[in-house]
């Protein structure tokens, strides 16, 4: 079966401001409303109507009980379930009130309303936060939401602490119950919108969680602490009222996880069955006394016997699998001069870990080596040699190499006599700075094989990628000189900045035994590079255009924060007894363990902050950084390299962000933060987890299967007037989805693929939102609402399920011809005008030049709106319509889109999780979606009929394994305006299309990484997807 | 206290070997030149003698051996590295005897040594810098991949990274260590790219000295207890541009050396000894 999904994207920024702005309203009512579930009171309802507003509250009803459940869930776990009655109430109110609606509205939120009012704070807060960041880069609040809403798709993948699943069930169960009701009725509401409350709330929820989880601990004194306790206060409120209503908190199963400790000791903490791996690892790190843990990690064994990473955000159980809850603690992050951790405890841990990996042979040391780490480790655990006590064989019981001879025995007792009267920690020290010399300390290595089939280990350490083959180092890659870090399937690619001599970028891949590897490197990349690199950690991706990609992200502390935090650490140094890892298994459990809860505490609120923080700043700095420096530097020359360097690869994106990291020192890493943030985004790309996507977040807004029938004919009546081509995007998306659910048990529990339920009506609901925004701007309003949630989303057109070359051909017939057994994805760049005062506009389909839109604002701005716009319009369907803007600017439809509805049978059992919704025929829209243009309409308005003059034109095309990016570039000029204009067309060829997806991201990520003052006009993307297909993970 | 990898350039002994009366006419050489065989012999006295009395080495004298027409270069028969010496193999066929004499005498000094078993591989000690906290493999025509495997699994401590040589005889007949840290290379543009190669592949930073005759970057550098940084250099006369580069180290001992004879036959001042640190191996 062939999907054909035709992105159409066009952000423009001043839209988006304005209509950020109004929407912040509309999200906090419906978030309240779907908080309120129950009680269903939406303002919005009342816009649309008596009809209208049952089936949203419908949706809103299977919403939000997914939501809310969530959050229950994990508060369960961390902290008894407290039903608060009174909060759903609260929660409706908010919205009613700043609509001015609640009293039509009302139906008796008002009377609940006790901690209403905590809930519009923290709503409040955030929305203006959110309008902020996106018209002030440095305000990170705005990009919080937007993240708030990846996590939300992550954390619902992921599992929050051990709560997810009972969440989704609940999920489910609601939406199974409404389905026939959506079925015949379809709410109106902007199934963007929607969704993104969903995710926020579980954010908060997320956030709560933690911070219930660790409120008990008292903060240290981080910055980060405050930011986060502030959110917390303000969300927590929201998180007891939505729980209340609800379902009592279940209790939570426990599991006893047996984790090995440094000292070869079994350890048993048990655990909610349904927590995260933060919860267990900071149960290890509270017995051990640990408080700079950030070094460290818990790793189990996958069923190949792989060691994985076990991911402190997600779900234990979602990661372990089938394999038993074992773990070992070790150590993940080899801090390249140990003398600077603060606490010899830590140290000491340390140690064992590199006792450990020196006798396993994983830190190959010569003899000489061998011994004399030896003997400080026999001096740090026995003290000064003892003749009497320490005969021959006192250091049998040691192992100090991999295989340990009487020769290297004798040499590790002769240099433990020089050893006299080091204390153990300073023994310690001695063997830390001697082992830290070591070639290959910190070196994690992954087998791998390089282009040409030759065995070859990939290191990943903490100053970049390290390659070997057998032992010889036969390259480096500085994390400076690395632009990018991805992988597809089993291959694993980096980006490589080009050398002095060298124009190019270039782009190596390595293949990985199997997919689980090549994404397991990509991780560990990711978190070294986060960990050692970064000032902060960078928050996921957010969902700017297209983020089909894995969504993880290093989400502890980094180094640098770690250190920072590990100044505050305020203890007398902590007792503990050092022992020979193999003889004695020193007993932990009695052991009383100092509050180390505090640490705890803090580490997880930075995660957090660093989580939604982060993403603001992110967001904050690439509008606000990237888009000025673009335009300073580029000339068209520079850009017609750059788009060369594009057509030799897809995976080529430009990435300015790691140049100006380039050879910077930690401390400028830490200055020029705003850029590195970027810098990570960029270079963090790689093929979509499990973990929901924006595919999957589209998905939780489409309609379930057995609505789309109804929403297709709909739409076709409709699509003579505007194009509903959206609307059935986002069917596509879900029958996508559905393939993507049976195949792959995670996508099976990602509340997404509950959440579907809701979406036709919310279908529905979009449509007419749509229609209401033509004709009036208040219904433009509330797709401001849904554009906030996704402000940079690219709007994902059309999916269609089935072979179609004509679609392609149509919408890409404007721009290239790509053959069309391929998914091919097209990506234009209008390119700003040359000049550079003018750039911004984002010609949309290089028809226009947007004269009002600010010359001056960052062309990342624009593109946001635009974005926002596409989203408006995916919503309403591709409607040519005017935006009511401010700015007024017009989009519309080049060609009405046709759209064809195809039934499809998918052996799905998307609703497997749902349990009651089994769909095995999903109609399918089939649209021909011919292009849909958005138009800023620029003041002029009449551009569309002047083509311009060519100036130039000229194209490339690269090839590479399994893509085949084209590139058209044409200059014109119009009304005295010149015009760069670029249409890359991608042809990526594979089976996966999660893969598929990721490219498209990232196609749609380098492309305006590349042309940051150029805007990106339309995404369109067709794709042909075989419906079974292997769940990743 | 013991500390590994502690005093680059610490030596207490050196390994050298007189000059075989077949080398004029046999010595393997790339540019064919009359060698004067009186005045070679008179040079390399006085390069021992430098090393023997002006910096209070220890020296080891081996007797030449009119058979092996290169003998007087051991650097290329052993690598020596703590108290570890890996007997090389060397690239050339008619070099591989020499090993022998120059095996024995370090295992007379009590070194660990390791023998090159695997008759694919060659490694020429000159295609080996050392720089105290690495190993870079010069992947030339004496040396291959798998003679630098050998080397890295000798001496696991160090990195070991490998670089193509094309242009030269070895990797250090256009560089070499001028200080910790301080990597003297040529200017020529092979060499240029060389070291740009190291400085990418490298975890540490390096300064470089940059002189203008490939040949001249090759230096020897010790650190002597009371005299600090020494460095060995070719004289004024032979080159008269790279001396001046030399004489910009301020905080270094200079000792101009002159092999105009043996340079001849690709000869460099690192060839004709093998320092070694015994102090490192007993404490």
């Amino acid at each position: 079966m062939t999907t054909e999904t035709g992105l159409e994207t066009e952000v423009k920024k001043e839209l988006k401001q304005t209509e950020e702005e109004p929407a912040a309203p509309e999200q906090k009512t419906q978030v309240q409303d779907e908080a309120a579930q129950q009680q269903q009171v939406d303002p919005k309802q009342e816009h649309k109507g008596a009809e209208k507003t049952e089936e949203r509250s419908n949706n809103k009803e299977t919403l939000q009980s997914a939501t809310a459940e969530q959050p229950s869930g994990e508060q369960n776990t961390d902290t008894p379930p407290s039903p608060k009655p009174a909060i759903p109430s609260a929660q409706t109110s908010p919205g009613v009130s700043k609509k001015g609606k609640e009293q039509a509205a009302g139906k008796g939120i008002s009377r609940f309303l006790p901690p209403w009012l905590k809930k519009q704070k923290s709503q409040s807060q955030v929305e203006p936060k959110e309008s902020l960041g996106r018209e002030d880069p440095v305000k990170e609040e705005g990009y919080v939401q937007e993240k708030s809403e990846e996590e939300g798709r992550k954390i619902e993948v992921g599992g929050e602490d051990g709560v997810d699943k009972p969440a989704e069930d609940r999920r489910s169960l609601p939406q199974d119950s409404k389905a026939d009701e959506k079925e015949e009725k379809h709410s109106i509401n902007s199934a963007k919108t929607e969704p993104a409350k969903e995710e926020t709330r579980k954010d908060t929820l997320e956030k709560d969680a933690d911070l219930e989880e660790e409120e008990d601990k008292n903060g240290a004194g981080e910055e980060i602490q405050k930011m986060i306790k502030e959110e917390a206060k303000v969300q927590k409120p929201e998180l007891k009222a939505e729980k209340s209503p609800e379902k009592p908190p279940k209790k939570m199963k426990t599991v006893v996880c047996k984790v090995m400790m440094l000292e070869g000791t079994e350890f048993p903490f048990e655990v909610e069955k349904r927590a995260k791996g933060q919860v267990l690892f900071n149960k290890v790190c509270e017995n051990l006394n640990l408080l700079e843990k950030d070094y460290f990690g818990l790793t189990y064994r996958s069923n190949n016997d792989q060691k994985n990473w076990l991911d402190p955000a997600k779900e234990i159980k979602r990661q372990i699998r089938s394999s038993p809850w074992q773990f070992a603690f070790s150590v993940k992050f080899y801090p390249p001069d140990p003398s600077q951790l603060t606490e010899d405890i830590t140290r000491y841990y340390l140690c064992l870990q590199l006792r450990q990996d020196i006798a396993s042979g994983c830190l190959p040391c010569s003899f000489v080596t061998h011994a004399l780490l030896g003997s400080y480790s026999l001096q740090a655990e026995l003290g000064d040699y003892d003749p009497e006590e320490h005969r021959v064989d006192y250091i049998s019981n040691f192992q100090f190499a991999p295989t340990q001879t009487k020769e290297l025995e004798e040499k590790v007792i002769e240099l433990h006599k020089t050893h006299r009267g080091l204390t153990p920690a300073q023994a310690d020290n001695q063997f830390l700075e001697n082992a830290k010399k070591l070639s290959m300390y910190g070196v994690d290595l992954h087998h791998a094989k390089d282009s040409e089939g030759v065995d070859i280990m990939l290191g990943v350490c903490a100053s970049g990628l390290l390659v070997y083959k057998d032992k010889l180092r036969i390259n480096r890659f500085a994390w400076p000189k690395i632009l990018k870090v991805s992988y597809k399937r089993s291959n694993f690619y980096i980006k490589v900045r080009p050398g002095e001599t060298e124009q190019f970028e270039s782009m190596i891949g390595f293949k990985l035994p199997n997919h689980r590897a090549a994404k397991r490197l990509w991780k560990v990349c990711v978190e070294h590079h986060t960990f050692f690199r970064l000032a902060s950690p960078e928050q996921p991706p957010k969902a700017k255009f297209l983020t089909l990609g894995s969504k993880f992200r290093y989400s502890g502390r980094t180094q640098a924060q770690t250190r920072q935090a590990s100044t505050l650490i305020d203890r007398p140094a902590p007792y503990f007894k050092r022992t020979s890892s193999n003889r004695v298994s020193r007993s932990l459990d009695g052991a009383p363990v100092v509050s180390v809860t505090n640490h705890s505490l803090v580490d997880s609120l930075a995660a957090e902050i660093n989580g939604k923080g982060d993403a603001a700043d992110k967001d904050n700095a690439e509008e606000a950084g990237t888009p000025f420096r673009t335009q300073m530097e580029l000339s068209p020359e520079s850009k017609s390299k750059s788009l060369r360097i594009k057509g030799e690869n897809i995976y080529v994106r430009h990435s300015n962000l790691m140049l100006e990291d380039l050879d910077k020192t930690q401390e400028e890493v830490l200055k020029h933060h705003a850029s590195i943030c970027e810098l990570k985004r960029s270079f963090m790309e790689s093929t979509p987890e499990p973990r929901p996507s924006q595919w999957e977040k589209r998905l939780a807004t489409t309609l379930p299967p057995m609505t789309l029938g109804t929403s297709d004919e709909k739409q076709k009546a409709e699509m003579g007037e505007e194009v509903e081509v959206v609307i059935e995007e986002t069917v596509i998306e879900e029958i996508r989805r559905t393939a993507k659910l049976k195949n792959s048990p995670d996508m099976t529990k990602s509340p997404a693929a509950a959440i579907p339920s809701g979406e036709g009506e919310e279908e529905k609901a979009l449509k007419e939102q749509a229609s209401k925004a033509n004709t009036s701007s208040d219904s433009h309003s509330e797709s401001e609402d849904e554009a906030d949630y996704h402000p940079q989303l690219v709007k994902v057109a059309v999916d269609q399920i089935r072979e179609e070359s004509e679609e392609n051909d149509e919408e890409l017939g404007k721009e290239s011809q790509v053959p069309m057994e391929h998914p091919a994805e097209g990506i234009l760049l209008p390119p700003p005008p040359e000049v550079q005062g003018v750039a911004d506009e984002e010609k949309q389909e290089c028809k226009a030049h947007g004269e009002d839109e600010a010359l001056s604002s960052p062309a990342e701005k624009k593109t946001e709106q635009e974005a926002e716009k596409t989203e408006e319009l995916k919503v309403n369907g591709e409607v040519s319509r005017s935006v009511s803007e401010v700015n007024t600017q017009v989009i519309y439809c080049s060609e009405p889109p046709v759209v064809k509805t195809e039934i499809v049978t998918i052996s799905d059992t998307f609703a497997g999780q749902k349990t009651d919704i089994s769909t095995t025929e999903v109609p399918i829209v089939h649209t021909e979606t011919k292009t849909i243009t958005y138009e800023a309409s620029q003041l002029d308005g009449s551009e569309d009929g002047e083509p311009g003059i060519l100036m130039s034109a000229q194209t490339i095309t690269a090839e590479s394994l399994c893509t085949t990016t084209t590139t058209h570039i044409t200059k014109s000029v119009k009304g005295g305006l010149s015009e760069t204009r670029i249409e890359k067309r991608i042809v990526i060829t594979g089976d996966a299309d999660i893969d598929h997806d990721q490219a498209l991201a990232q196609a749609i990520k380098e492309a305006k990484e590349q042309h940051p003052d150029m805007s990106v006009t339309r995404v369109v993307v067709h794709k042909e997807t075989e419906l079974t297909e292997e769940g990743e993970d | 206290m013991a500390e590994l990898m502690a005093g680059f350039g610490v030596f207490t002994h050196a390994l050298v070997r007189g000059i075989a009366s077949s080398l004029p006419k046999e010595a393997l050489r790339m540019s064919s030149a009359d060698v004067d065989l009186s005045r070679a012999r008179h040079e390399h006295d006085i390069y021992v003698g430098v090393l023997k009395h002006k910096l209070g080495l220890q020296v080891i004298e081996l007797p030449a051996d009119d058979t092996l027409p290169d003998c007087v270069f051991v650097e290329d028969a052993a690598v020596v590295c703590g108290d570890t010496a890996l007997i090389t193999r060397p690239g050339a066929p008619s070099r591989r005897d020499e090993t022998e004499a120059v095996r024995k005498a370090l295992k007379n000094l009590g070194l660990n040594i390791v023998d090159i078993a695997d008759d694919t591989a060659t490694l020429d000690g000159g295609d080996v810098l050392f720089t105290g906290r690495e190993f870079f493999v010069g992947l030339s025509k004496r040396t291959n991949q798998r003679g630098a495997e050998i080397l890295a699994d000798t001496f696991k401590d160090y990195a070991v990274s490998t670089v193509p040589v094309c242009d030269n005889l070895h990797l250090k007949s256009f560089c070499s260590m001028a200080g910790p840290g301080l990597i003297a290379i040529g200017s020529s543009e092979p060499a240029q790219k060389v070291l740009k190669i190291m400085q990418q592949m490298s975890d540490h930073r390096y300064d470089k000295l940059t002189i203008p005759d490939d040949t001249a970057a090759n230096c020897v550098y010790l650190n002597i207890p009371n005299k600090g940084h020494v460095v060995l250099h070719r004289t004024p006369e032979e080159f008269p541009e790279s001396a001046k580069v030399f004489e910009k180290l301020k905080e270094h001992m200079l000792i101009p050396v002159a092999i105009t004879e043996t340079a001849k036959v690709d000869g460099a001042l690192t060839c004709m000894s093998i320092l070694i640190n015994m102090k490192s191996n007993t404490q």
